[in-house]
């Protein structure tokens, strides 16, 4: 799907690594950022009817984010589980 | 230097190829590295291969902080990040750490720093394939949780 310029200025690029790519099934997806002030927010909405009980961290633009972190359209954010390299 | 790479390497090679190449003859008095090597065992369950996932573009980015805050708290002159994803066997080297001193202090400590930090926070996921004993199926899983090393 090609997205006009317009279009991908309202979205938030999400990411899923891991476990919670495989449980969500999903590695990727754009989401309108109506009514997203915080990461915490956008979780809400992506995780919202998953049954997510494991640790989940945050990201913005790759660097890591609280809950309450500021979310802005055109951020790429993750979700992830406690890491395990090394 | 910071490298994330799809195939084996032999990290006892990337350091003397390091070494030679970063031209510090004369400057270094000290050199401390650490390599991290796949087990065949964990857990009590035997592992027969291991996928390494990252995030490509925060792991870089992740590393490159972590080497830029060593450097302000030590006195480093190099050091060299060498981290393996995708399909790994046993006794494959997973990781290898290793910073360039005048003296062993700054080495030792900025050299377990990093490598501390890189187990902590850099976003790499592991996922076996183990067999168990008395269990004939092969099953994939994803390792929870790193152990603490200090």
């Amino acid at each position: 799907m090609t997205q006009t310029k317009a279009e991908k200025a309202m979205t938030i690029k999400v990411l899923y690594f891991a476990s919670l790519r495989e449980l969500l099934g999903c590695n990727e997806e754009l989401i309108s950022e109506d009514g997203l002030n915080t990461i915490g927010d956008v979780w809400q909405r992506v995780s919202d009817g998953k049954n997510v009980t494991q640790q989940v961290l945050y990201s913005i633009n790759q660097e890591y984010a609280q809950a309450e972190s500021l979310v802005k359209a055109g951020d790429e954010v993750a979700f992830f589980p406690p890491v395990t390299g090394g | 230097m910071i490298k994330i790479i799809e195939q084996p390497f032999d990290p006892w090679h990337e350091l003397s190829s390091f070494q030679l190449a970063m031209r510090r003859d004369g400057e270094f008095g000290a050199c401390a590295n650490f390599t991290g090597t796949m087990r065949d065992m964990n857990e009590g369950d035997t592992v027969n291969a291991m996928v390494l996932e990252h995030y490509p573009g925060m792991t870089e980015k992740h590393l490159g902080k972590i080497v830029q805050e060593a450097k302000e708290k030590w006195d480093l002159l190099e050091t060299l990040v060498i981290h393996r994803v995708g399909e790994l066997l046993p006794n494959d080297p997973i990781v290898l750490v290793a910073v360039w001193s005048a003296h062993r202090k700054d080495a030792f400590e900025a050299s377990r720093f990093i490598m501390e930090d890189l187990k902590s926070k850099a976003p790499f996921w592991k996922k076996e394939s183990v067999s168990g004993s008395g269990q004939q199926a092969e099953k994939n899983r994803w390792v929870e949780k790193n152990t603490s090393g200090y």
